[in-house]
């Protein structure tokens, strides 16, 4: 399913495939913490960073995954490119194909734009996020911070919290998380989820009290801001009192809960400084760290199976 | 021409008719079904007795029906203005190749068919092509703007058999109102496409279980069932006609079937496409079945049907609306929505038939005579002696797998490619001119 085709959503990805990909994150976490963080397995490969849509972080995250691995990488940037000029995304993603790079991590605004690309281009696809779609490597990041802490999904009550209706991470945490047995529920204003979200498998609250007792992780998602103007919820100050999390809420959970958020937080929004700093349950950074791992996984398992990672 | 239709299945809900029988045309005109004695066959050729020198050519219409020419209230033509799309001439072309005999293609051109000009335009150039006849709807609104009302009765005057800001729903319930009133001495109906936007705007598909796993944002039912409402109630205060355009939700059908029973002047139409696919062939994001109103969820699709059954639905259309390839091989949120649909729709229809939830008659009511009742075409949709030979004859057990790529319309955007239907146009005659007898 990995090899040779990429990752553009957890949907399409088996529980073997995740759990192979998680696995070899771990082992290859350690690379990063060398003096020298770098390995020869991708020398010689070229990695494209398109990104149609703004990123910093996941940007930053993919292109030190790759450089890890030895391959060179290239970032297409949006804002320069000739998408602004009237061309399509399609032939934008062929001219650069032109080019023979071994694997494309694509950002972009539409949901299903990795399908239609994948239609178009032989070169394998990265998702690194397609409109309110997936984020297939944000969900196996996640999945990657609960096995360290937890060792294990199986079981798990898991609450993703927040904007579930325009969140590409949500999506993915329950493709990803419900396939390895986790008890996903989804906490979220009236105005920000649909009932249909059941379908997903995940059991759909609006009540905190229910969502987050006896909770063994909590994900807050990021609110945007201009949801407000749109009238989704009256104020920051109402959507954090009644749908935040808190010290308080925090206590609802399990002694040993640990808090996720994909970034970047709105403090005192969807989580108060008090908990995002908590250093005994806030894993954010840790989800950060992991990230890099993840995403050297899956460019490794889409073009360098085969290659040796353990060098020396 | 002079024809003799013999051996076919004639079928006409305007004589409440199903019988087998031998329909002659003469001209331009139909001259009546008449009895076998009353003729002699020569090869191809027959003759009325006692009138040898008058030739009739011979169809041999065996295991067919013959029905008067289908009609089709709402295509969309693009010409003036998007004739990479479609132009007339491959529009009235695919009109006939799949059975219709008449259209009535809709303003939303470039410019708009708010004017006489425009008007006029299209039924000199459909007449000119010489397939199927084009009947135009003109804009209720100038540039179908919403804001100020066109001059109705001087397009009506120029041909326009009905008013429409389709693509869009008239704007406001004050504007829709004014319409009515103003238009209602004219006798025509005003063709909303019921929509409102302040509920649809941001969405790309039905919302439902189909949109949450494609993570697309969704449009609710209430998009279109409000907008219903809204003009059940200005049509019952104004006593005016209104059509509603491609209904699609369960609670939209159950406020017509409410407004028939008060007597309120309503009629309405589904689509080929709202019968015949749900939400589900949206998946994979195949713009093809990106359309508007969004295919909606099974139980809608159940409730379509039983209401074509049942005759709360008036008619059948296609809602034809051809793209070009670029504009629905891209991301689906900027896909443009439709499906071109004159040359599937009489295959994907008749398996309402072979599934028993239409007979014959209301197949031919809902392609043929109850279009030409709401949209005044006089001496259509029937076969009654003297009427217009316009007539369509359909092999409905002929099976045929559907190609885009033999469509004469230039909009290839299909979901049906590939799909195997039972049933087709064999042969369509417009105004007593034979086109396509090439399917034997």
């Amino acid at each position: 399913m990995v090899s040779g085709k990429g990752i553009i959503g957890l949907k399409y990805l088996g529980k073997d495939d995740i759990e192979k990909i998680v696995e070899t994150a771990f082992s290859m976490r350690d690379i990063s913490k060398r003096s020298v963080k770098k390995v020869p397995t991708l020398r010689g490969k070229t990695v494209i960073n398109l990104f149609f849509e703004s990123s910093t972080r996941t940007k930053t995250s993919f292109e030190i995954a790759a450089k890890r691995l030895s391959a060179d990488v290239v970032n297409f940037s949006y804002a320069s490119s000739s998408t602004s000029k009237g061309e399509t995304t399609i032939d934008t993603a062929k001219n650069i194909e032109a080019m023979n790079p071994d694997v494309f991590i694509i950002r972009h605004a539409s949901s299903g734009i990795m399908e239609l690309l994948s239609r178009h281009l032989k070169t394998p696809i990265i998702s690194a996020g397609d409109g309110t779609n997936e984020h297939p490597t944000q969900g196996l990041l996640d999945i990657m911070t609960i096995r360290d802490e937890k060792k294990r999904i199986d079981g798990l009550k898991v609450v993703v919290a927040g904007d579930i209706y325009h969140s590409r991470v949500a999506r993915s945490d329950i493709y990803g998380m419900g396939k390895l047995g986790a008890k996903v529920y989804f906490f979220s204003p009236p105005t920000l989820i649909t009932e249909d979200y059941a379908s997903l498998g995940a059991r759909v609250t609006y009540d905190a009290q229910e969502a987050f007792t006896d909770a063994d992780v909590i994900i807050m998602l990021r609110i945007q801001l201009e949801r407000q103007a749109t009238g989704l919820f009256p104020s920051t100050r109402e959507y954090a009192k009644v749908f935040g999390l808190n010290e308080q809420r925090l206590k609802l959970a399990k002694p040993d809960v640990i808090v996720m958020h994909p970034g970047p937080i709105n403090r005192g929004l969807e989580l108060s400084s008090g908990v995002a700093d908590n250093k005994e349950h806030s894993r954010v950074l840790k989800q950060v760290e992991n990230g890099v791992s993840i995403r050297m996984s899956a460019i490794y398992h889409t073009i360098g199976e085969g290659h040796e990672y353990t060098d020396n | 021409m002079n024809i003799l239709i013999i051996n076919g299945l004639l079928i006409d809900p305007s004589q409440n008719m199903e019988k087998s029988g031998a329909l002659l045309i003469e001209d331009d005109r139909i001259k009546g079904i008449v009895d076998p004695a009353s003729y002699s066959i020569n090869g191809d050729t027959a003759f009325l007795k006692g009138q040898k020198d008058k030739p009739y050519t011979v169809i041999d219409a065996a295991g067919k029906w013959v029905v008067p020419g289908l009609i089709d209230m709402h295509v969309h033509f693009r010409d003036p203005g998007y004739e990479y799309k479609e132009d007339i001439i491959t529009g009235t072309m695919a009109a006939m190749s799949g059975g219709f005999t008449s259209v009535c293609a809709m303003p939303n051109t470039r410019p708009i068919n708010d004017n006489k000009t425009v008007t006029s335009y299209m039924i000199s150039k459909a007449r000119d092509a010489g397939y199927a006849n084009l009947f135009p709807i003109a804009a209720v609104s100038k540039g179908s703007g919403g804001a100020e009302l066109s001059e109705i009765y001087d397009l009506v005057d120029a041909g326009a058999v009905a008013v429409s800001d389709d693509g869009m729903p008239v704007a406001s319930a004050g504007l829709l109102r004014m319409a009515l009133l103003y238009m209602k001495p004219l006798g025509i109906p005003l063709i909303d496409h019921p929509e409102e936007l302040s509920l649809s705007k941001s969405g790309y598909m039905n919302e439902g279980v189909a949109s949450v796993k494609l993570g697309l944002n969704g449009i609710p039912q209430t998009a279109e069932s409000v907008a219903v409402a809204r003009d059940i109630m200005i049509a019952a205060e104004t006593g005016s006609r209104l059509h509603l355009a491609h209904i699609s939700t369960r609670y939209s059908i159950e406020l017509v079937r409410w407004a028939k029973k008060m007597g309120i002047p309503v009629t309405c139409e589904v689509t080929t496409n709202h019968f015949s696919l749900n939400e589900d062939a949206v998946d994979g994001y195949n713009t093809n079945a990106k359309l508007n109103p969004p295919l909606r969820s099974e139980r809608d699709r159940q409730a379509v049907l039983e209401a074509i059954s049942d005759g709360t639905i008036d008619c059948i259309v296609t809602d034809h609306a051809p793209h070009g390839h670029d504009e629905k091989e891209v991301e689906f949120d900027k896909a443009l929505n439709g499906i071109s649909g004159l040359e599937t729709s009489v295959g994907l229809s008749l398996k309402l038939v072979h599934d028993k939830i239409i007979n014959k008659k209301q197949f031919v009511q809902l392609m043929s005579y109850t279009p030409s009742v709401i949209v005044n075409l006089k001496n259509k949709g029937t076969l009654k002696t003297g009427a217009d030979a316009d007539v369509t004859i359909i092999d409905p057990d002929k099976k045929w797998v559907v190609d885009k790529n033999k469509f004469l319309s230039k909009g290839r955007n299909t979901p049906f490619h590939g799909r195997e239907l039972k049933g087709r146009a064999w042969m369509t005659i417009a105004g007593g001119k034979i086109h396509g007898n090439t399917r034997t």
